[in-house]
């Protein structure tokens, strides 16, 4: 086959005098109709690679300082910036991560793709538009004319990608770059991209770079792997051979660190004591507005669990499924429109801002993002301090719990004096989890409080979590869209669907042997289901 | 997955670079001559040559000597003395009512961005306020309670405060969606600390940069209500009511309105200038997280 793309020993640095090195001495090579990916963790230079390719990198911040990367023959590095241009749509494309910041949102959709081929084709009115209904019927997109005739935030997430695909093949390149097309979109609706990607090129015979840091995707679509960590290439093999027998200690590392679907063995009762009930819990948006009565909807519909001390109870869906509306109710960070939830006995749902204060302790919760759930200009004492002061803890005591806190979640005791920012991802998670444990909560809420973070660092913060829950007895109840993540870390689950619960048990039983279409759909979905990667080996058929 | 961050790093680095050699000469030639109008008005007394106030009918309208470096005025007064002691008024009111302005419409603001009830009775206020023009409402002010240099205070400050009152409601009723104003939330931190400690030092480096602009507008609006005469009294000499005096010799000796003009537009455009360089050094989108 013919090589589409070949990478040679192409260096990338900051464009400064002495500029550090981002992307050191990689080579890769792509032919036609055959699917690489590149995986990493973040800060591997994944994203620079594909971004040089294209010659997008950011002017004056990033520049290629050495090496060439040939398009069918032809060297982009030293391609002027018109031919660049023209390249760019006629022989290579990219599609980006989040589809709505790439697309126009002022412009329909279906301008937006034919504007790509006035600029790149002399075709006619007529023929553009034949072309471009010929393409959205090709990406799978129902009702075309009704969607070419839309503007991007009428469409889903999933549709928004299947436009981005569409005006990326529509002049049909030779390379197609993907970096991460699939990461903000929902199990389900991935799944069917990731299908449509591989149908479209084994259909135009397209040389696809994917980039992703999920082994699943590329258990599923990848003929060949490049392993990247920081700016270096660890190694490159087909990908059965390197997820069967990764050569390097770093792919092995990677492998491992990626938590398997099949739950794990369920924990013997630690205590009969029930921290948390929820019953009937109904959390309604939107209806009697002041003039008009918009539609309103039901972000949490008769929801109901009970979660014990020392136990983990999983709420898993896809985006609006209402499962973060549940947590936030638990917290009270909204109010809920009906039902009940008793800690320790009393019920919370109704208390008013001071009545909630004696509950506040009982309830603690870690966020999704690492980097706006600590306030970035007080130092992580400070943070950790805040809730206990609160309470009337004096200040002295408050700051030596708080770095006996952070020797417990694994940082040093002079982390207490430093800011947020001089904190990786994983270290600002770990300090969170701190601040919420200096409460001495019954409950700990997290909310996808691991999602933004790169698996092997996952994986530390989930041992975290079984660890301090295992020493403390608290309970967690844990939100997560992540199927994986589910079956690791809890002993019941419960699978929300639009705002209600379809499916509730212990992790084993929803997980392994599935009752409601839905829970199998999600599970169908999960990408690499078919194999162990921990056990570099394929899921035994059991 | 935020695989972004190598090239935000990448990014950060010119701005570093940027605001560590400096941003031009602009900003800093704007810097001198305010330095040289603010020394010029503290030390008003020791560095005029004439008191600015005294009256000499045989002086009248003398063309610039070595006497009187600027010549003097219709009833004999040395222009320059004037125009320095001019400064005074222009930067006390110009610094007080940036003061004023910032003070209360921070506290406006945030009490506005943060309980929602209150919004909606203080935003409609500060929109009828911002829909009065500014001079009108400052002349009313000060006839209604008589010129003097509280009132003339007062009269510029109301008109400026909805200014930064939306401005800080805007960034409070953003930040108070960051997550860790919610953790402060569930942590038990009363309302009033979550404003003091967590939401107020995010609007520090945007007033900063409005707080010039106050500053110049201010001073501007003087001069304004002195040249029409809703000013400061006329015995205290302003640029504005230097200019007003001078508006019937215009013909006869033009210089007397092109100092004090020229004095203003220096110190306004040199205030305007340090704005335009702060907003460059702090721009919130460049960004306090190194993540």
């Amino acid at each position: 086959m013919a090589e589409v793309l070949n990478v040679e020993n192409l260096r990338v640095a900051v464009d400064a005098p002495g500029g550090a090195e981002v992307v050191r001495g990689i080579s890769l090579t792509i032919s036609e109709g055959e699917t690489v990916c590149l995986v990493g963790e973040s800060g591997s230079g994944k994203s620079v690679t594909s971004l040089a390719t294209m010659g997008l990198l950011p002017k004056g911040s990033l520049k290629p300082v050495g090496g060439a990367i040939r398009l069918e023959g032809e060297d982009l590095l030293a391609c002027s910036a018109a031919r660049l241009r023209d390249l760019r749509a006629t022989r290579m494309s990219m599609i980006f991560q989040e589809p709505m910041t790439a697309l126009n949102p002022v412009m329909k959709v279906g301008d937006q793709i034919t504007e790509v081929l006035k600029a790149h084709t002399k075709l006619s009115n007529a023929e553009c538009h034949a072309k471009v209904m010929d393409m959205l019927t090709q990406v799978g997109l129902p009702d075309v004319a009704r969607i070419a005739g839309s503007y991007p935030h009428q469409l889903s997430g999933g549709q928004r990608q299947r436009i981005m695909i569409a005006m990326a093949l529509v002049l049909e390149p030779k390379l197609l770059i993907a970096d991460e097309p699939t990461t903000a979109l929902d199990v389900t609706t991935q799944k069917q991209i990731l299908f449509l990607i591989k149908e479209l090129q084994e259909k135009h015979g397209t040389a696809v770079l994917f980039i992703t840091h999920d082994m699943g995707v590329v258990s599923e679509i990848a003929h060949r792997v490049y392993v990247m960590n920081r700016g270096d290439m660890v190694e490159s093999a087909p990908v059965d051979t390197l997820l069967r027998s990764p050569r390097e200690e770093y792919t092995r590392k990677l492998l491992s660190a990626v938590p398997s679907l099949t739950p794990r063995a369920a924990r013997s009762f630690a205590s009969d004591r029930t921290v948390l009930q929820v019953t009937e819990l109904v959390k309604r948006y939107g209806g009697g507005g002041f003039l008009s009565k918009s539609p309103e909807t039901l972000a949490a519909n008769d929801v109901n669990f009970t979660l014990r001390a020392g136990r983990t109870l999983g709420i898993v869906g896809e985006s609006g499924s209402g499962k973060s509306t549940v947590a936030r109710c638990v917290m009270r960070l909204i109010d809920p429109s009906a039902g009940g939830i008793r800690v320790a006995g009393h019920d919370i749902a109704t208390l008013s801002r001071t009545g909630m204060k004696p509950y506040r302790k009982k309830l603690q919760m870690v966020f999704q993002d690492p980097y706006r759930s600590l306030n970035p200009r007080i130092t992580v004492a400070e943070s950790i301090m805040e809730g206990p002061v609160n309470y009337g803890t004096p200040r002295a005591k408050a700051r030596a719990r708080a770095e006996e806190l952070l020797e417990l979640v694994g940082l040093p005791r002079t982390a207490a004096a430093r800011y947020p920012h001089q904190f990786s991802g994983g270290q600002r998670q770990r300090i969170a989890i701190a601040r919420a444990l200096a409460m001495e909560p019954d409950l700990l809420v997290a909310d996808e409080a691991v999602s933004a973070l790169d698996v092997s660092v996952q994986a530390q913060v989930l041992d975290l979590l079984a660890e301090v829950q295992e020493r403390m007895g608290i309970a967690i109840l844990f939100i997560t869209h992540d199927l994986r993540v589910a079956a690791q870390i809890c002993d019941d689950v419960a699978v929300m669907r639009r705002g209600e619960v379809v499916e509730i048990g212990d992790t084993a039983t929803v997980l392994g042997n599935p009752r409601h279409e839905y829970t199998r759909a999600l599970l169908e979905a999960a990408p690499g289901r078919h194999w162990d990667f921990a056990a570099f080996a394929p899921v035994s058929a059991a | 997955m935020a695989d972004t961050t190598p090239i935000r790093a990448g990014l950060r680095l010119p701005t570093g670079k940027l605001a560590g050699a400096g941003f031009g000469l602009a900003p800093i030639i704007a810097a001198v001559v305010l330095l040289l109008i603010v020394l010029a008005a503290i030390f008003a007394p020791q560095i005029t040559p004439h008191d600015p106030i005294a009256q000499n009918p045989v002086l009248r309208l003398k063309p610039p000597s070595a006497d009187f470096p600027l010549g003097t005025d219709a009833y004999g007064r040395d222009l320059l003395s004037r125009v320095i002691y001019g400064a005074r008024i222009s930067l006390i009111i110009g610094l007080g009512v940036t003061v004023l302005a910032v003070v209360l419409g921070l506290a406006i603001g945030l009490v506005s961005g943060f309980f929602r009830v209150a919004d909606a009775i203080v935003m409609r206020i500060m929109d009828g306020l911002m829909a009065m023009p500014s001079v009108l409402l400052a002349i009313a002010i000060v006839s209604l309670f008589g010129a003097s240099i509280w009132t003339v205070m007062a009269a510029i400050t109301i008109p400026e405060i909805p200014r930064v009152v939306r401005l800080v409601r805007s960034i409070v009723l953003s930040a108070r969606e960051e997550p860790y104003v919610e953790a402060a939330l569930s942590l038990g931190t009363s309302m009033p600390r979550i404003l003091w400690r967590h939401l107020m030092p995010n609007t520090f480096a945007p007033l900063t940069v409005q707080a010039t602009y106050v500053c110049a507008s201010a001073i501007l609006t003087e001069a304004i209500l002195s040249f029409l005469g809703a000013g400061v009294s006329t015995e205290t000499p302003t640029w504005g009511n230097i200019m007003a005096e001078a508006r019937i010799y215009f013909q006869l000796k033009p210089s007397l309105i092109l100092w004090p003009g020229l004095a203003l537009s220096l110190c306004i455009l040199s205030i305007n200038l340090l704005g335009d360089a702060a907003r460059d050094v702090l721009d919130p989108r460049m960004g306090k997280r190194k993540d």
